[in-house]
């Protein structure tokens, strides 16, 4: 039994490591192309690093066709204010639901239950049309607002209010006189500030990574994200382009996201879980 | 105490106001920018509204017109590829994401540095699927690295075209959705296993059970709900296929549109502004998510029913 146990666990390291060989096999082949200079990539295959990362980042964000400036910026601004607005929206809700009893609120928590498999591609016509007809086309707001009614997230923080907050702290803050919207800003939200945290970072990636709604949203150069500004770097002719400057602007886009999430695995992989369906 | 008493409900009364309160953004929200366009997208699928040439035609109200249209035009050779990009990328994911959750959850087996490969294997799932994609075309390209890399390891005699052939990249589509959500499905199906009563395992293996024994007897059974959560809502993901496919292919399906989907399909009408066949095909999408969602909930809804019940 030991050793039938013994072969079990080498074959699953095995298996292991190639697959996780496998995950950063290509971030591998992307970090050291971006290093190296267009004539070094054209050469052939390398696994040792160039000397040309300064040149290429140099090159990269002052590429005249590209605003990969704007795009870096505009990115962060977008992803940043729709992450703060879905998570304290969303608790908001949450809170709603988990501290008050009134009459709709289990036919509410399960409208927002049903609608968040919707995807919003289905919608996205309608809602061209009603930002065009609002003058909100090519500016950041239709892409900032609609995040305040995130179902994924509300879900998230109901169960998390649910196994984290006890009604006896509210009701121990209405005696000491706190007013309802004062004691979900000064005491509630610091309590559940762990989940927000993990929530924002999902929402935050989600935002940062989307490209459908953006690319018809956004029209003017210099108000692009940059998911955006890589597909606008395929569609231009490939071949003439500077490789090393390709790689770096893959890189700006993925690298970023990559740190975020492997300083904070441990709390994103938990709240893959908690997020979805209670085992 | 009658006055005590009604002072206390009347209390919980203009507490409930609060909840009302809360919920406004929220659904104020939801009903600008969600259920407006909604019930618009539905609307504008009744109209015929396009550009022809220099010359706008419609709109004008042409009943189901558009879907009957929809139909005879490309959309179910475009349904067939999604399902085919979705399948090459589903099946490798569901089978290995079983194999590593049972490995994870499988205290006898005690893996090391089991959390160093779930970080691993999730990673790709923060990956902006656009630069993803862009990378992959970089790196597969004619004379790209990783043809040099198979040239020079003997492998290939000359370069392969992975995006020249049907199959180059619907596999290398595939690859990337794969990559993408193996990890996330390990972590739902790991967590649905060790949230089984770790008993019913020890007794199985005292009764001499073998491990395939214990998978398919066990195992399976009990996460069913969780297992079927993992496909239809991997299936509705399916259905959304858009960044991948649209960068690869630079929008164009390439070869020969046999790799666009759906959602390419429908960003094509959005862009040439035919809001009829957009329309059409988003209440179509919309109909078949919908309906897949409800099996979801059901699924789910009476999974815990059948586990109270017990």
């Amino acid at each position: 039994m030991g050793k039938m146990m013994n072969i079990k666990k080498a074959v699953a390291y095995v298996f292991l490591s190639l697959l996780a060989f496998l995950c950063l096999f290509f971030f591998y082949c992307l970090i050291i192309n971006a290093t190296r200079s267009h004539p070094e990539i054209s050469k052939g295959f390398s696994f040792i690093p160039g000397k040309s990362f300064g040149s290429n980042l140099y090159n990269v964000l002052h590429n005249k066709n590209l605003p990969v400036i704007y795009g870096i910026v505009n990115s962060l601004l977008i992803a940043g204010s729709s992450a703060a607005l879905a998570v304290y929206v969303s608790a908001l809700t949450a809170y709603a639901i988990h501290a008050y009893e009134f009459r709709l609120r289990n036919v509410v928590y399960l409208f927002i239950v049903m609608i968040m498999m919707i995807p919003n591609q289905v919608t996205t016509l309608g809602f061209l049309r009603l930002i065009n007809r609002m003058g909100l086309m090519d500016s950041f707001v239709p892409l900032i607002l609609p995040s305040m009614a995130a179902p994924v997230v509300f879900y998230f923080m109901v169960s998390y209010f649910e196994s984290n907050l006890p009604l006896e702290i509210i009701e121990s803050a209405r005696i000491d006189g706190s007013h309802e919207f004062y004691t979900f800003n000064t005491i509630v939200i610091p309590i559940v500030k762990p989940a927000l945290a993990v929530q924002g970072i999902f929402a935050f990636v989600a935002s940062w990574n989307n490209y459908f709604v953006p690319s018809l949203v956004l029209k003017s150069n210099a108000k692009k994200t940059l998911p955006i500004l890589i597909a606008q770097l395929r569609s231009a002719d490939f071949l003439k382009f500077d490789m090393g400057q390709v790689y770096m602007l893959i890189t700006i886009a993925i690298v970023p996201v990559a740190i975020i999430y492997l300083c904070l695995s441990k709390f994103i992989i938990g709240g893959v879980t908690a997020g979805s369906v209670k085992g | 105490m009658v006055k005590e008493k009604k002072a206390k409900t009347r209390k919980k009364i203009s507490y409930a106001k609060w909840g009302y309160i809360f919920l406004i953004p929220f659904f104020a929200t939801y009903f600008i920018f969600s259920f407006i366009p909604l019930v618009n997208t539905f609307y504008n699928s009744l109209f015929e509204n396009y550009r022809s040439g220099l010359t706008q035609i419609g709109p004008n109200f042409v009943g189901l017109q558009n879907y009957i249209s929809i139909f005879q035009s490309d959309l179910l050779k475009y349904l067939g590829n999604t399902m085919i990009l979705w399948i090459i990328g589903f099946i490798p994911q569901i089978i290995i994401s079983l194999i590593l959750a049972v490995w994870f959850a499988d205290f006898r087996l005690r893996l090391k540095g089991s959390t160093f490969f779930k970080t691993i294997i999730y990673m790709p799932n923060v990956i902006m699927a656009a630069s993803f994609a862009m990378l992959f075309f970089a790196l597969f390209s004619d004379d790209g690295p990783m043809n040099n890399l198979l040239i020079n390891l003997g492998i290939l005699n000359s370069p392969f075209r992975f995006l020249a052939t049907v199959w180059g990249t619907r596999g290398l589509i595939g690859l990337m959705n794969f990559m993408m959500w193996f990890g996330n499905t390990t972590i739902l199906l790991m967590a649905a296993i060790l949230g089984v009563d770790s008993s019913l395992f020890e007794a199985a293996s005292i009764d001499g059970a073998k491990s395939l024994q214990i998978f398919t007897k066990i195992t399976m059974p009990t996460i069913k709900p969780i297992f079927i959560y993992v496909l239809i809502t991997s299936l509705i993901g399916g259905l959304q296929m858009f960044d991948v496919p649209q960068v690869l292919t630079n929008a164009k399906g390439s070869p020969d549109r046999t790799s666009t989907t759906l959602i390419m399909f429908l960003n094509n009408h959005l862009y040439s502004k035919n809001y009829g066949m957009a329309g059409a095909l988003s209440v179509i999408l919309f109909v078949i998510t919908a309906a897949l969602s409800l099996v979801v909930f059901f699924v789910l809804t009476g999974a815990g029913k059948r586990r109270g019940g017990k």
